[in-house]
């Protein structure tokens, strides 16, 4: 064990600030803008992708070389990103049967109601 | 908001619970007092971060929580036995059946299998501790704290009462106002918070600190479970994070995710839920699988059959979980291509499961069997959780589904898996590793009598249900028809018997404490792993010297070559974290944090997470290196517990 140096890890608090400006960044982005929803979506999504980075690049061991101690979980990365498909695609496809906002007249969704014929024949 | 609005008025056995709670804690503060052992309760356990005292706190909560699950249960089963029984109103049964769900998996499964997984991973795979010694502590109260938080709200604010599922729109703000669905939720999230870590937490301890020259297909069987069991956790956790914090914003701050109106979608509450919820299942049955395999590998004196089956079914049976959540809801309406795929994935994992229980049964055959009481909680395993999964497959057939569905033929089918797997093995493995965690053995005889009494009262409380499910009752109603009386009748009978089975289990741990032998060396069942290499007691930091591995049942080649843990030639100053408080107190301000939103109070919930973020910022600074144990401490130990 040895003795442990008492410098400030700079990159960590980098990393931990620029993701919390990001997250305010997307709670603007769909709380307090006045862009369309489209756009709104494509924001969050950007965000998210930068947001990923920053936790792969500057808390995880993206940088470490296999000499250094550390080595890239791309095991466990490669088992996160099936997992998270699982989780989008899967909720897509279960909750494919129909389920329309068109209540209140506005209906935006392309499809659904296509969906929904092949669901009642 | 005025006191009776706080506390929970108006049901006599409500009032009975806040007597004997006051009751129970003024007992524990005063023999506290009385006894001078308040120093004892925090030198000795709130600060501990030693892994075996962590796992005895763990299953001590779990069996206070067995009994809290237990009596709702029973209050269920008296409320059901006759027509118009006037026992619960409707209210209160919502609100029994909710809590009875969630504390028992929540509070009751999972925390009782990490607490032997706390308590016997490290022991067998030559470690001195957790990964992150601190980190375990902080779980440990996260779920303490969680499950606090959760079992206050039948006498503070209200039980939630929406079922243990909490399914939206029912759970939503619009239909269950107040604070008892905010239990639910902030409940969850705090000991969430406890178990991601400890998944985390365990899976480092067993991909890293394994003794030298222990390779991954040489680790004891329950160690593999707990390994494959933490991918599962660290993977399906989040997505129960992710869900509550949705629905707490919603409850709390007027979101709309889940919500009818504002174009919020309650059925992917239902979704992630189960997303979860299905691994969940695997979560509290895969170690009992692994308590199973060295229980029976012990006591049938052999080497466990087709360990490297054994070993990829878990793994199949864990990646598999991910893909079956659908089942759970095949009557939501998501359309037959959907239902068909589920369903066939649901009917595969029966395969990997299957290939268990026949190694199971190679494992015992022609093997001279000892009937010990853990052994025999593992051979009523076999078969009563075979019949489990039998109906597990009917269910699966999403055609079927259709009869089955919310029916007591479900509830039948779930606590056959749950309680013939999860529950049996928490008794086994307790019975098994008791001489390890407290020195002596339990009473067989008394031990025997509890599992009959249970064993017999589960098959006659839960056999009925499959036929008076077919006969068309269904799950969560507080009153029977009369055409159901008679299955009913027998139900609670058998309900009641396993009551006295648990019982004369706590029963047997305070006999066993007065009358038990007390063990003069480690290997009280002439064990094959490397536990019961250690010496009973287990000093703090278990191996005084770490044995090398070179197979499987690596305590068994030990024994062969007269090895021991205690090696005087090779003995090295040993390095130990040093207790610590502030999980305790950490966890206590969160606990705080979370009351505080629970009733809605946004100030003082904000103060208690400033006060947590506090915590964390003097923890980031914490330079703590912990200790070393000087060699001639480390002799005299040993010298002592091993009778030198």
């Amino acid at each position: 064990m040895e003795k442990n140096t008492k410098h400030l890890p700079v990159q960590h608090i980098i990393g931990f600030l620029l993701s919390i400006v990001l997250t305010l960044l997307a709670v603007w982005a769909a709380l307090g803008s006045d862009l369309p929803v489209k756009w709104i979506i494509i924001a969050i999504m950007v965000l998210a992708v930068i947001q990923a980075g920053i936790q792969l690049f500057m808390f995880m061991h993206m940088t470490e070389s296999a000499s250094g101690g550390g080595h890239v979980p791309w095991n466990m990365m490669f088992h996160g990103f099936v997992l998270a498909a699982i989780v989008v695609a899967g909720s897509l496809f279960t909750m494919s049967f129909g389920f329309t906002h068109d209540h209140d007249g506005d209906h935006s969704g392309h499809g659904s109601h296509q969906e929904e014929q092949q669901m009642h024949d | 908001m005025k006191l009776d609005e706080f506390f929970v008025t108006g049901e006599p056995l409500i009032y009975g619970g806040m007597v004997s709670i006051v009751l129970v804690t003024s007992a524990a503060i005063f023999l506290l007092t009385y006894l001078k052992r308040w120093g004892w309760l925090w030198q000795e356990w709130l600060t501990t971060v030693d892994h075996k005292k962590i796992g005895i706190m763990y299953i001590l909560s779990a069996l206070a929580m067995l009994f809290r699950g237990g009596v709702d249960a029973l209050m269920m089963r008296i409320q059901l036995t006759f027509p118009n029984m006037n026992f619960l109103g409707a209210q209160h049964y919502d609100e029994i059946f909710t809590t009875h769900g969630t504390v028992m998996i929540i509070f009751m499964a999972m925390p009782f299998l990490i607490g032997l997984m706390n308590i016997v991973v490290p022991l067998q795979i030559g470690a001195r501790d957790f990964a992150f010694p601190f980190l375990n502590a902080l779980s440990f109260w996260s779920f303490f704290f969680g499950a606090m938080l959760f079992n206050v709200s039948f006498v503070i604010g209200g039980s939630p009462d929406a079922g243990w599922t909490s399914y939206t729109p029912l759970a939503g703000a619009a239909l269950s106002p107040g604070p008892g669905q905010n239990f639910y939720l902030l409940g969850l999230q705090l000991a969430g918070i406890g178990t991601l870590a400890t998944g985390i937490n365990l899976m480092v301890t067993i991909l890293k600190m394994r003794a030298p020259g222990m390779k991954l297909f040489q680790m004891p069987i329950f160690t593999w479970s707990t390994l494959v069991t933490t991918f599962i956790i660290i993977f399906a956790f989040p997505i129960l994070t992710v869900a509550l914090a949705l629905m707490t914003i919603d409850r709390i701050f007027g979101a709309q995710f889940f919500t009818l109106t504002g174009e919020g979608m309650p059925m992917m509450w239902a979704n992630l839920f189960w997303m979860w919820g299905h691994p969940e299942v695997y979560i509290v049955i895969l170690p009992a699988f692994g308590i199973f395999s060295e229980i029976i590998a012990t006591f049938a004196r052999k080497q466990l059959f087709g360990y490297k089956a054994m070993v990829w079914s878990m793994i199949l049976i864990a990646g598999l979980s991910f893909l079956v959540w659908v089942h759970h809801f095949f009557t939501m309406g998501a359309g037959a291509l959907v239902n068909s795929v589920f369903s066939v994935s649901t009917m595969l994992i029966a395969v990997p499961t299957g290939v268990k229980i026949f190694n199971w049964l190679a494992t015992l055959y022609k093997s001279r069997i000892q009937i010990t009481t853990a052994m025999l909680w593992a051979l009523a395993f076999i078969p009563s959780f075979v019949m489990g999964g039998v109906t597990g497959v009917m269910l699966g057939m999403a055609a079927a589904d259709y009869q089955f569905h919310n029916s007591y033929f479900l509830i039948a089918h779930f606590h056959y898996v749950l309680i013939a797997g999860t529950v049996f093995a928490c008794f086994a493995g307790l019975v098994y590793w008791y001489p390890k965690m407290f020195g002596h053995k339990m009473n067989e005889r008394i031990g025997k009598h509890s599992f009959w009494w249970f064993l017999i009262g589960f098959h006659v409380c839960f056999f009925p249900q499959h036929f008076v499910g077919l006969d068309g009752m269904p799950r969560r109603i507080f009153t029977i028809i009369p055409e159901w009386m008679p299955l009913n009748v027998i139900s609670t009978v058998g309900a009641f018997g396993m009551g006295v089975g648990f019982v004369i289990f706590v029963y047997n741990i305070y006999y066993s404490w007065k009358n038990s032998p007390r063990e003069t060396n480690g290997d009280a069942w002439d064990g094959r792993t490397l536990e019961w290499a250690t010496p009973t007691p287990v000093p703090f930091y278990n191996f005084a010297t770490v044995p090398k591995v070179s197979g499987l049942d690596a305590f068994l080649s030990m024994k062969k070559k007269g090895e021991t843990t205690f090696d005087e030639t090779k003995l090295e100053a040993i390095h130990m974290p040093s207790n610590t408080g502030r999980p305790f107190i950490m966890m206590g301000i969160l606990f705080f944090a979370s009351f505080a939103l629970v009733f809605e109070w946004i100030g003082l919930a904000a103060v208690g997470l400033i006060g947590t973020l506090i915590m964390m910022g003097i923890r980031s600074f914490d330079y703590d290196e912990g200790y070393y144990v000087e060699v001639d401490e480390i002799k005299k130990i040993e010298r002592t517990v091993r009778g030198l």
